[in-house]
């Protein structure tokens, strides 16, 4: 008895000895379909990391947003490892809030990783954040209506196609819309779709003085198509539909077309929640002939702080999350269809990936179609494809994208919501100091 | 005749009370049918009625543990109420029977610091968290909500404190009362109705602030408004599962609310009527 009570209290004591050895290391992250995946998989990385505890804090983006920028800002060191967006990236990492990812081991192969991605991820030729997945926007279709308004959708269709189409297509006695776009107010709503589109129009942000562009004629072509097709083809209260409403009304068979993110498509074609799966084609992102198309560039990564205590843990669990063996990880347990998108170029030519998911050369060819150092058909002084990667970004982008909310629930008319960008703009990047 | 008409006045008084009531809970009856919904069924427009599914209640389980986001509530509600009920009782004596020159002054001054918005002093509270080391602790958390409540706990008090009449506790400082007997002894136990209805209405208010408790915790200190934040999701429809999580998350403090509504009512109409 006296032998059984002390192996037990050896037992337990070791036990304690164990726990406290750990090192615990804490991921904020967002609740997306690919991160909720990863939380049920990380068995296998404390597996092969028995000293690495995990802890996950999953937020709502924009509550995740502001939590990490103050976070890092304040060096708080709450996180030890964050998910960021493209965005974030190329500031953050400017302003040494970030470390550079260069201890990701020797077969993490970081040359697999897209082009195009990596690009937005490095500063000065490092990288600052691994992606975890990534993606572009495409034009997602119903190929039973194309087919019954007697149109063939081309691969690489232009924006004069992508009208005369949602014209046919639409058919609101049934409930049908020809077209579902962004609506709602936000840098990262319409504001990603709209600058995007507005590359492929040849418009831009600012010159290369900053000066802001919105009283010059391609922005007016942009805002003046996209509100007069939305009035004439999309659905009813489309200004205050975001990415979820969209998705929710393809789903339920009520838009003919939908240009949005790429990883709609592992919804859209899902049977157990989409209506329309069986019947859902993809074409590249419209263009107008200039030779850039209305697509983004995003990556959902993980960065880790530079206020971190446990910068070696966290690196090997970003390591791990991002690496060619956790896509295989994924594939045996839940099928190649729901492996995370848009990271590594191996991927794309895995037959079994390919036939898994019909849109894998779709999305990799619009990934690949956006650059971020040269976004639009002009020159312009920043980076970034549907955002402009500077600070005041987040709040110029949200009170543009309001106004232009307004000028589609027609609230305001396309030029007044143009010349109020501009004055807001104007005033922002004066004050700014990037124009005197 | 007439008593025929107030039976009419009656039925419709009470038709109209039931249609307000109703109105006001539907959303969180929503809440609750949606949570017995599938994702699809969800997403599929108005249905009031539900497959009956528990499958998204079962993953909200797998993916993060409920239990340790509900004992931090509780801890936390419970503890910033009785941490304001402590400091408020003392401040709302004073103030109801012993008021001086600038007492209206300070109880509007005490109001005031509700009407800023709480974003406004967010990096100072955070840099001061960060420095004291009380970033994702429950004694900081519990402090912070005592903090922020405390406002309304004075004025609730002391509004109950000036229906007491000050003669009582004269009498009691004749027979001898020392000024704390007083205070526990004489007024408390006469307050009790309105200190249990500002006991449940803060620890109601401290359950369901979701500012500060998203914003100072991580993980250990957590409680169910960080818990239903982390199914939001910008991209995904999970609002089955978002639903069971909110449904999960005001459980407690809605079966708090019924089984004491008495008191609540009681205590908040306390002094209404003399």
């Amino acid at each position: 008895m006296k032998l059984r009570t002390l192996t037990l209290g050896l037992l337990s004591a070791s036990t304690l000895a164990f726990a406290a050895h750990a090192e615990s290391i804490t991921i904020a992250t967002v609740n997306n379909g690919d991160m909720v995946r990863m939380q049920t998989l990380t068995d296998d990385f404390t597996a092969k990391n028995p000293d690495i505890q995990l802890q996950w804090v999953t937020l709502e983006e924009n509550v995740l947003r502001e939590r990490v920028t103050t976070d890092i800002a304040t060096k708080g060191g709450q996180y030890d490892v964050m998910t960021i967006g493209t965005y974030e990236v190329p500031i953050w990492a400017k302003q040494s809030w970030l470390l550079p990812l260069d201890k990701l081991g020797d077969d993490y192969d970081v040359k697999d990783i897209i082009p195009a991605i990596a690009g937005g991820l490095s500063v000065d030729g490092k990288l600052y954040a691994a992606p975890f997945y990534g993606e572009s926007s495409f034009i997602m279709y119903r190929k039973d209506l194309m087919e019954k308004a007697g149109l063939t959708m081309p691969d690489a269709p232009t924006w004069d196609f992508v009208k005369q189409a949602a014209e046919k297509m639409t058919d609101r006695a049934n409930g049908v819309n020809g077209v579902c776009l962004r609506g709602k107010a936000g840098w990262g709503e319409n504001m990603a779709f709209l600058t995007a589109m507005s590359n492929s129009f040849g418009a831009r942000w600012f010159d290369e003085n900053w000066k802001p562009q919105f009283d010059q004629p391609e922005w007016k072509n942009t805002l003046q198509f996209y509100v007069d097709l939305m009035k004439a083809n999309g659905p009813e209260g489309a200004s205050s539909n975001g990415f979820n409403e969209n998705l929710a009304l393809f789903q339920q068979g009520k838009c003919g077309m939908w240009i949005d993110a790429t990883v709609a498509a592992s919804f859209v074609s899902d049977p157990k929640n989409s209506t329309v799966a069986d019947k859902v084609g993809y074409a590249l992102a419209p263009d107008n002939g200039l030779g850039k198309r209305g697509n983004w560039l995003w990556a959902w990564s993980l960065a880790i702080p530079a206020g971190t205590q446990k910068a070696d843990a966290a690196q090997k669990f970003v390591a791990w999350a991002t690496s060619k063996d956790y896509l295989e990880l994924v594939a045996s347990k839940e099928g190649w269809a729901n492996v995370p998108p848009g990271t590594r170029s191996s991927l794309y030519a895995n037959s079994e990936y390919q036939k898994a998911a019909p849109f894998a050369k779709m999305t990799l060819d619009s990934i690949n179609a956006a650059d971020p150092t040269h976004p639009t058909v002009k020159p312009v002084p920043y980076v970034g494809v549907q955002f402009v990667a500077i600070p005041e970004f987040q709040g110029l982008g949200t009170t543009v994208g309001q106004l232009f909310s307004a000028a589609l629930a027609g609230q305001t008319s396309v030029d007044d919501a143009l010349k109020q960008a501009q004055d807001a703009a104007t005033a922002t990047m004066t004050e700014g100091g990037y124009i005197q | 005749m007439a008593r025929a008409v107030s039976t009419q006045h009656k039925t419709i008084a009470t038709a109209a009370a039931w249609i307000v009531a109703l109105l006001i809970f539907f959303p969180i009856l929503y809440t609750i049918i949606t949570s017995f919904k599938s994702e699809q069924e969800a997403i599929q427009g108005f249905n009031l009625f539900p497959s009956g599914t528990t499958e998204s209640y079962t993953a909200v389980e797998a993916q993060s543990g409920y239990f340790k986001f509900f004992l931090n509530s509780v801890f936390l509600s419970v503890g910033s109420t009785i941490l304001a009920l402590l400091v408020a009782i003392p401040a709302a004596w004073s103030m109801a029977f012993s008021p001086g020159k600038w007492t209206k002054d300070i109880l509007m001054w005490m109001l005031s610091t509700k009407m800023m918005p709480a974003v406004a002093v967010l990096f100072p509270i955070y840099l001061i968290f960060r420095d004291t080391g009380l970033l994702d602790s429950r004694i900081g958390l519990m402090v912070m909500l005592m903090l922020i409540n405390l406002p309304i706990v004075v004025w609730m008090l002391y509004t109950y404190f000036r229906e007491i009449p000050g003669e009582i506790l004269e009498a009691a400082r004749m027979d001898g009362a020392s000024l704390w007997n007083e205070i526990v002894y004489v007024l408390t136990p006469m307050a009790v109705p309105g200190i249990a209805s500002t006991m449940l209405l803060n620890i109601i208010l401290a359950w369901n602030e979701a500012f500060w408790t998203i914003r100072l915790t991580t993980t250990e200190a957590a409680p169910l408004t960080a818990f239903i934040s982390s199914f939001s999701s910008p991209q995904g429809l999970f609002w089955a599962k978002l639903s069971a999580a909110s449904t999960l998350a005001i459980a407690p403090i809605l079966i708090m609310g019924w089984f004491s509504q008495k008191q609540l009512v009681r205590g908040l109409t306390f002094g209404a009527v003399k």
